[in-house]
């Protein structure tokens, strides 16, 4: 490169620099005649329960350092200290550690006070011990993750023999039923990554973290999956699929590991039941594109980990490690990796539709289209709390 | 959880105002009454309080007034004599804008009476002249309206004694009836002028000579009289902060520092009797309430009677605006510390609660 190349790559940052030291030193905002209040914000990312009371993570991103000067819990002063000590500059975070006889399943209510007397709410909806890292418990959550995620998408796959016995239009019915199940997963992981993106420190942003996520992963799967020049289709279909399905399943064991975590999965039993029931139409939806291939076992095993062991490891990562702006970022990805198998899906049904001598939109398509909605949204009940 | 909140940062001035104060010769320690104790050195952390505690301490020095020394900081004024022989009590009060803190590391823009909250506790006897030069180097029209009997001139409330910044005013009346009063900014908006700091106590004691039935207990309450010698005296004045300015207060304290007494005990001798001078100002909540451990009181609502309005109490509520003067001993008791605190559970967690440290 030339020496004029980098010059003219220099001097815009360098004189940006001298513009923003201009603007610090002269301060052309003092002619408004406002001095701008310092805005501040407090964030709780994590809540820790054990015996020796409360933890709580908090990020800060007041537009100066902030103080956090006292913390109430339940409307009472309360010692605490601070790791690390001292105030919070924009962005940072710091551990609260407050030795409270929280009681079992109650609902605590945590004020923080700042200097300048401003108040920050956190609830603890439903005090719950938070699992410690001991190895039983892992298995525990590893094997919630099992059941939601991996046996629903194994035994989905089961159905590919009724589906090669179906016939062309049965087929079409299979793929056009994937397509509805991944419109269902594309609005719910978008729903679930917003509501994590709100939960999120403001200086993450993070309904455009996610929407961004989508989209960057959209594009970057699309170019992968079409890197010869042709859309993917049979085991690096059905691949794309299993890998878009893992990430929704992430972003559900993510839901569950957390809320078991929080004390919050109330149903319990009939929430991990109700997942297994929802998550066995994904099994389906990988089977559909492979229904003419042959396949080795070692590919199914492959596809049904790749599908299903996101959501051992969003378990995990919600029980022991939540931090919702990586999760929402996440949620994100998983969102773009949908849309993606959704435009390929479409594109194979239309192409098989064609060479079969029908057309994309068909009786087969669309109902299966719309069962495969509805299956969701119905088997879906059982999960809302 | 993310709720926008602006600070207020209009009060960097104070440091300002505060030179001001301190070469007006106001603000600033008074010296405390000779026989009172020195309330320092008094446990800096009872555990009895559990973990149940604000974290730190409040930085008294700059905020330019100690409510271990507010107890019986009392303000006689300037004493003189009018020509027909009428005992005259001259006081500057300035009321100054002020960031003040009120509990460790949390600061209140706080309006003030000479720089502190409460105001000066002024003290007079029954009878004299009251003439107070009242300067607003705050930032909106305030006033002094004075619980007392005095014409309607002199009221201190819009129309009648209420100044604009940079002006000022002279309230003058009679000191009556003997008691234990107080005086509050009485502008618009009224809740937001009373909360933000502007009040403080205003005690009259009884003139002997106009009390012949009840002579010697008149005597007693009389400040630097050889019968008053004995007492342990203490003002107190029940308050409370909203921060947040959100009609609720964050913060319930006495003079003004949450949990100062429970940091700093105050000292009282076992053998000599202790009379409390309580007030309530606090606002939003309609009533606040002392509670006494291990001993009663007798009352004296309003501090109008010489004899008790109540007897044998443990506990006593007050409205707002209300007051009485407390009396007890702890003769008979053992040297401890012995609790003291609102009897609103929510206003003791939120920094009402204090210790009397009983000594040999």
């Amino acid at each position: 490169m030339s020496a004029r190349f980098w010059s003219s790559l220099l001097l815009p940052v360098v004189l940006l620099g001298v513009a923003i030291a201009t603007f610090l030193v002269t301060e052309p905002l003092s002619l408004l005649g406002v001095s701008p209040p310092p805005i501040e914000q407090l964030t709780v990312e994590r809540t820790v329960l054990d015996e020796e009371g409360i933890d709580l993570k908090v990020r800060a991103t007041g537009s100066e350092p902030m103080h956090i000067a006292q913390v109430l819990v339940d409307g009472a002063y309360w010692r605490f200290t601070q790791e690390p000590a001292g105030a919070l500059g924009r962005g940072t975070s710091a551990w609260i550690h407050l030795p409270y006889p929280w009681v079992e399943d109650e609902l605590h209510e945590i004020t923080f006070i700042t200097n300048t007397g401003a108040t920050f709410d956190h609830t603890i909806e439903v005090a719950e011990a938070t699992p410690q890292a001991s190895a039983a418990q892992f298995i525990g959550y590893g094997l919630l993750g099992l059941y939601v995620g991996v046996l629903p998408v194994a035994l989905g796959i089961l159905f590919r023999p009724a589906l090669q016995q179906s016939g062309p239009r049965g087929f079409e019915f299979a793929l056009a039923l994937t397509l509805g199940l991944l419109v269902f997963l594309l609005v719910d992981t978008l729903e679930e990554g917003l509501e994590l993106g709100d939960q999120a420190a403001s200086i993450f942003q993070g309904h455009a973290l996610v929407w961004l996520a989508a989209l960057v992963a959209f594009v970057a799967l699309m170019a992968v999956g079409r890197r010869h020049r042709e859309p993917p289709r049979g085991l690096a279909l059905a691949s794309y699929l299993a890998l878009g399905i893992g990430l929704h399943n992430l972003g559900e064991g993510l839901a569950i590991g957390g809320s078991f975590a929080a004390g919050s999965a109330a149903l319990g039993t009939f929430l991990v039941i109700g997942f297994t029931l929802h998550n066995l139409t994904e099994g389906i939806g990988i089977a559909a594109p492979l229904t003419r291939e042959r396949v080795r076992w070692v590919a199914w095993i492959g596809l049904i980990a790749l599908a299903g062991l996101p959501a051992v490891l969003g378990t995990w990562i919600g029980a022991y490690a939540y931090a919702p702006h990586w999760s929402a970022l996440l949620l994100g990805i998983g969102a773009g990796a949908i849309l993606q198998v959704m435009i390929e899906v479409g594109d194979f049904l239309r192409r098989t539709s064609i060479a079969s001598g029908g057309a994309m939109i068909s009786v087969a398509s669309i109902s299966g289209f719309t069962a495969g909605i509805v299956i969701m949204y119905a088997t879906a009940y059982f999960v809302q709390v | 959880m993310k709720l926008p909140m602006f600070n207020r940062r209009g009060f960097l001035k104070s440091g300002f105002w505060g030179a001001v104060g301190s070469l007006l010769g106001l603000g600033g320690h008074a010296t405390a009454d000779s026989k009172s104790y020195s309330m320092h050195g008094g446990m800096s952390e009872p555990t009895s309080s559990g973990g149940m505690m604000t974290v730190g301490e409040v930085d008294h020095a700059r905020n330019g007034f100690d409510p271990s020394i507010v107890l019986s900081d009392w303000d006689t004024g300037k004493v003189g004599r009018l020509p027909n022989g009428q005992p005259l009590r001259e006081y500057t009060i300035v009321a100054l804008d002020k960031e003040v803190e009120i509990a460790p590391g949390v600061f209140f823009p706080a309006w003030t009476y000479n720089g502190r909250v409460p105001g000066p506790s002024l003290r007079a006897m029954e009878g004299d002249r009251i003439r107070i030069r009242f300067i607003n180097q705050g930032s909106h029209t305030h006033t002094m309206h004075f619980h007392g009997i005095h014409s309607a001139r002199m009221d201190g409330i819009p129309g009648a004694g209420e100044v604009a910044p940079g002006e000022s005013f002279t309230y003058e009346f009679d000191a009556l009836p003997f008691g234990c009063h107080l005086y509050h900014c009485h502008s618009v908006p009224l809740k937001r002028h009373i909360h933000k700091g502007l009040y403080g106590a205003f005690i009259v004691d009884p003139d002997p000579s106009r009390h012949p039935e009840h002579a010697d207990v008149a005597r007693s309450r009389v400040l630097g009289s050889e019968e008053n010698q004995p007492w342990q005296e203490f003002v107190m004045v029940m308050n409370g902060f909203d921060t947040n300015f959100d009609e609720e207060n964050e913060v319930y304290a006495v003079n003004t520092v949450a949990h100062a007494y429970a940091n700093h005990p105050i000292r009282i001798a076992r053998e000599r009797p202790v009379r409390v001078y309580l007030v309530n100002v606090t606002e939003f909540d309609p009533v606040n309430s002392l509670h006494l451990h291990a001993n009663f009181f007798d009352y004296y609502d309003h501090g109008t009677t010489l004899t008790p309005t109540l007897r044998t109490v443990d506990t006593v509520i007050q409205c707002q605006g209300q007051r009485g003067i407390l009396e007890f001993s702890f003769a008979d008791h053992e040297p401890g510390l012995y609790m003291f605190h609102a009897h609103q559970s929510e206003f003791v967690e939120l920094g009402w609660m204090g210790f009397f440290e009983v000594v040999e």
